[in-house]
């Protein structure tokens, strides 16, 4: 594609963007969250129109209007939620996609092909198994298979190693240069640099809806790939030093609790955070780390077991206990959760303290919240924002300082963290690792839950691992590997 | 064509609008008075004239604007939480019921001590017919809108039953009471003031509505359970997040709602009928017009003062038009389309018509 340009309303998402991808390549395409990546991406499947550009396959130009118009001319994506019909087989769901399949199905045959092309793409998948019962590693496999028996000659996928466990990444990159050899371009989107290093041959770098560079990988060191992406030089983050590790304040004892659809979600969970200290909870998304959190903050309730915080029992199901706790709660979702998105920034600072300092019986004290809103804006850096501004205005990274500033100014004793950097830049992540190590270091017992173990390393003193809503094992953050994490992830250790 | 969720919201679009939309409102009734054989510009001036300008115009417009200004300002205290009480109506009627029961039992006693009563009455029967879907949505989480439309219902009947079918306290049971069931006249003392200023009389319905305007303007932007109602209305996660009681507040602003609309009615008892009229109180259909207003005051409480005034003043001048020479169905078409085009704008404020044309792309791109 070359000289691709998408306008928003107040942004120009890409502008004058080219990448080109080679046949039996795998090209990543490498940037931060809102440089493009995702845009670019849309524009290639036909999702989106560009404003001005064009796009060539094969060497012919293409004009795409519509998801088919770009499964016709050869361009597959793996999304990174998947669309597959849950109650079918593998073999159906592929078959589904598939243009080349008669129009009345013949089971056998139907799995044979599958079969055959699973082997030649070494990716282990039983084509008669329904997708429910599969692994989300196995579905993706299913969406990767579907895209090749469509006839795609280029497969996208985006960012598909946030799904999986360290060795399902791995095989993952093993088929991709499988595939890569056989012929096809494969274009990776992905904001990690150790994967680009790994897997890709060429890198194409995004920033600020511009392409900056494409370089190959043998080329280039890690930390220059990370300046470009960045656009400055950016240090390896250092590991938390221990600091303090006081009595414990944090406990769970036998925590169970149901999820969304009501199954149990969690399962006997035992864990104890002291002050000082940051316990890391590793796991897949969806094996019960989100229900840990909300029950730890009386979010949800719980169906057995007790929560502590400095010996006291919390009321079960009670949000506004675990805040007179002293249980601060930075929650996953924090567009819907953690803010109300359409209030002003000044409202969303006395979120949970409004009862307090800021009002005087009955009444708000509204110039006391625009001081209060004004100072902490001030205190935490968050650029671009008004006390008054609603607060969905704010970009992800500014919209999190809210919420920390929020939960740290209540001076907690317990800090329950989940996916703090989810969708954060660069800049963003330092500031917010910052903010983690200073309340740590100001005694406070941090309970960090992450789907990045790079960050679960840099910043823990312990890491328990959850599977399928429980615990299944502990291992110290200073001396464990990323193998040993990846292992418990999975489940098999 | 599609329609799009604006992404960016322009500052002159909510006033830009409205006007818009009364234009296209004017032309498309031009054209059926046309049609019908009016002639549409004096037919404009006559109803302009009817509402606001000729003598008593306005006087008449503030009687039919009071009872919509307590409707709706219960329609925006609710709905600015996200919660659709529907139910005005007939928590109007059971304001009116218990205002005109009050007013009976204390027949006799001073006019300082009538009033207030009546008033008092009125707000505690709507509050209490609107607690009951408040109930059932805060701890059954059935939807508020059939169970407060249901409701509404039911209070039509219980209303019909006290006047009609039974020999109630509320019951005119003299021998023409007998013969043509009626609600008993309420006591001279239970008629509630009027002001006059200039040629206008304001009944003091109209005052006692701009005070809960006031009130609800206070409680929803100064205090803490205003705090509490606009994060629950935004979002209810959030609000839990934070350890806001969420179930007592939608109890306690559905109470609310039905409290004003209920005010509404024992100032329908004070102000106008004199009587629990249960016929007239029927046929106004002030609850569900109140929405109405609601709506296209953004629940703004002055706003919709406002605008109950000024879609009262459409409705007297629609009385003063009709005749033999101009059908009250022309006159409710009139009105109709007025609304139609009001409420239609108010989907250009936040979304857009974007219209796309199919060959433009490909021209483009063949050029290059």
């Amino acid at each position: 594609m070359r000289g691709v340009t998408k306008r928003f309303p107040g942004v120009v998402a890409n502008d004058d963007v080219s990448l080109e991808v080679a046949r039996g390549e795998v090209h990543a395409l490498l940037g931060e969250n809102g440089a493009g990546k995702t845009t670019l991406m849309n524009v290639l499947t036909g999702l989106y129109r560009p404003d001005e550009g064009e796009i060539e396959v094969g060497g012919r130009p293409v004009e795409l209007h519509s998801p088919r118009d770009a499964i016709a001319a050869g361009i597959g994506m793996v999304h990174q939620h998947f669309r597959l019909v849950e109650t079918l087989t593998v073999a159906e769901n592929i078959a589904l996609a598939d243009r080349q399949a008669p129009f009345l199905l013949r089971g056998r045959e139907a799995e044979r092909q599958v079969e055959l092309t699973a082997e030649a793409l070494h990716m282990p998948v039983d084509p008669g198994a329904k997708i429910w019962q599969l692994s989300v590693g196995e579905q993706q496999r299913v969406e990767i298979m579907k895209a090749v028996r469509s006839g795609s000659r280029v497969l996208i996928l985006d960012e598909p190693t946030a799904v999986l466990t360290p060795q399902e990444a791995q095989a993952l990159f093993g088929t991709l240069r499988v595939m890569a050899a056989e012929g096809h371009s494969v274009v990776l989107i992905t904001h990690k640099l150790h994967e680009v290093m790994e897997v890709a041959d060429r890198v194409t770098v995004l920033r600020g809806g511009r392409s900056i560079a494409t370089v190959r990988t043998s080329e280039v060191t890690r930390n220059e790939l990370a300046s470009l992406m960045v656009g400055r030089d950016v240090e390896p983050e250092r590991r938390r030093e221990p600091g303090e590790i006081g009595d414990v304040v944090l406990e769970a004892r036998g925590l169970a609790a149901r999820g969304d659809r009501g199954v149990d979600a969690l399962r006997d969970v035992s864990l104890s955070v002291r002050a000082g200290e940051v316990l890391g909870v590793a796991g897949v998304a969806g094996n019960g780390q989100r229900e840990l959190a909300e029950v730890l903050t009386g979010l949800r309730p719980a169906s057995a077991g007790v929560v502590e915080v400095d010996g006291k029992r919390l009321r079960d199901g009670d949000p506004r206990a675990a805040i007179r706790a002293g249980v601060a709660h930075v929650p996953e979702d924090r567009l819907r959760t953690g803010v109300a998105p359409s209030l002003s920034i000044a409202s969303n600072v006395v979120l949970k303290s409004y009862r307090g300092e800021v009002s005087r019986g009955p009444f708000l004290l509204l110039r006391r919240i625009a001081a209060r809103a004004a100072e902490l804006i001030r205190r935490y850096d968050v650029r671009g924002a008004v006390p008054h501004a609603p607060a969905r205005l704010l970009s992800g990274g500014n919209l999190q300082k809210i919420v920390l500033a929020r939960e740290f100014s209540s001076r907690p004793k317990a800090l329950v963290v989940a996916a703090p950097t989810r969708g954060l830049d660069v800049g963003a992540i330092e500031t917010v690792h910052g903010y983690l190590r200073d309340a740590a270091a100001d005694g406070v017992a941090v309970l960090l839950v992450s789907e990045d173990l790079d960050e679960l390393l840099t910043l823990a003193d312990r890491i328990v691992v959850m599977y399928e809503g429980a615990i299944v094992g502990e291992v110290d953050a200073r001396a464990a590997s990323v193998e040993e994490i990846g292992l418990l992830m999975a489940g098999v250790a | 064509m599609r329609i799009e969720r604006r992404l960016v919201q322009r500052r002159w679009l909510p006033v830009a609008v409205p006007i818009g939309s009364l234009i296209v409102a004017f032309g498309a009734i031009a054209v059926v008075l046309l049609v019908t054989g009016h002639a549409p510009l004096p037919t404009f001036r006559r109803l302009f004239d009817a509402a606001f300008v000729a003598d008593g115009a306005v006087t008449n417009t503030l009687i039919s604007a009071t009872p919509l200004a307590f409707t709706g300002l219960a329609a925006a205290v609710a709905f600015r939480m996200r919660l659709f009480n529907i139910g005005a109506e007939g928590q109007l009627y059971f304001g009116a019921i218990g205002a005109a029961g009050i007013a009976l039992l204390l027949a006799g006693q001073s006019t300082w001590l009538i009033i207030p009563a009546m008033i008092v009455a009125g707000a505690a029967l709507g509050a209490a017919w609107g607690a009951i879907p408040g109930v059932l949505r805060a701890f059954a989480h059935t939807n508020e809108i059939i169970t407060s439309l249901m409701l509404n219902y039911v209070a039509a009947l219980v209303l019909n039953y006290l006047i009609f079918d039974s020999l109630s306290y509320w019951r005119d049971t003299s021998a023409t009471g007998q013969l043509f069931p009626q609600g008993k006249t309420l006591p001279d003392a239970a008629a509630w003031p009027t002001f006059t200023l200039g040629s206008v009389t304001v009944p003091f319905g109209f005052v006692v509505a701009i005070v809960v305007a006031a009130v609800v303007w206070v409680l929803y932007t100064r205090t803490r359970f205003g705090f509490e109602t606009q994060v629950i209305g935004d979002s209810p996660r959030a609000a839990r997040y934070a350890g806001m009681r969420t179930r007592r507040k939608i109890v306690a602003v559905l109470c609310l709602s039905g409290a004003i609309a209920g005010i509404g009615g024992a100032s329908q008892d004070g102000d106008f009928r004199h009587v629990l009229d249960a016929r007239g109180l029927q046929q106004a259909n002030y609850g569900y017009t109140g929405i109405v207003v609601a709506a296209l005051a953004r629940y703004n409480p002055f706003a919709t003062v406002l605008v109950a005034f000024l879609l009262g003043g459409l409705e007297n001048a629609g009385y003063t038009l009709q005749g033999a020479d101009f059908p009250s169905g022309l006159v409710g078409m009139m009105q109709g389309i007025i609304l139609f085009a009001m409420l239609g704008g108010e989907l250009l404020v936040r979304y857009r018509v974007v219209i796309e044309r199919s060959g433009s792309v490909g021209a483009a791109e063949a050029t290059t």
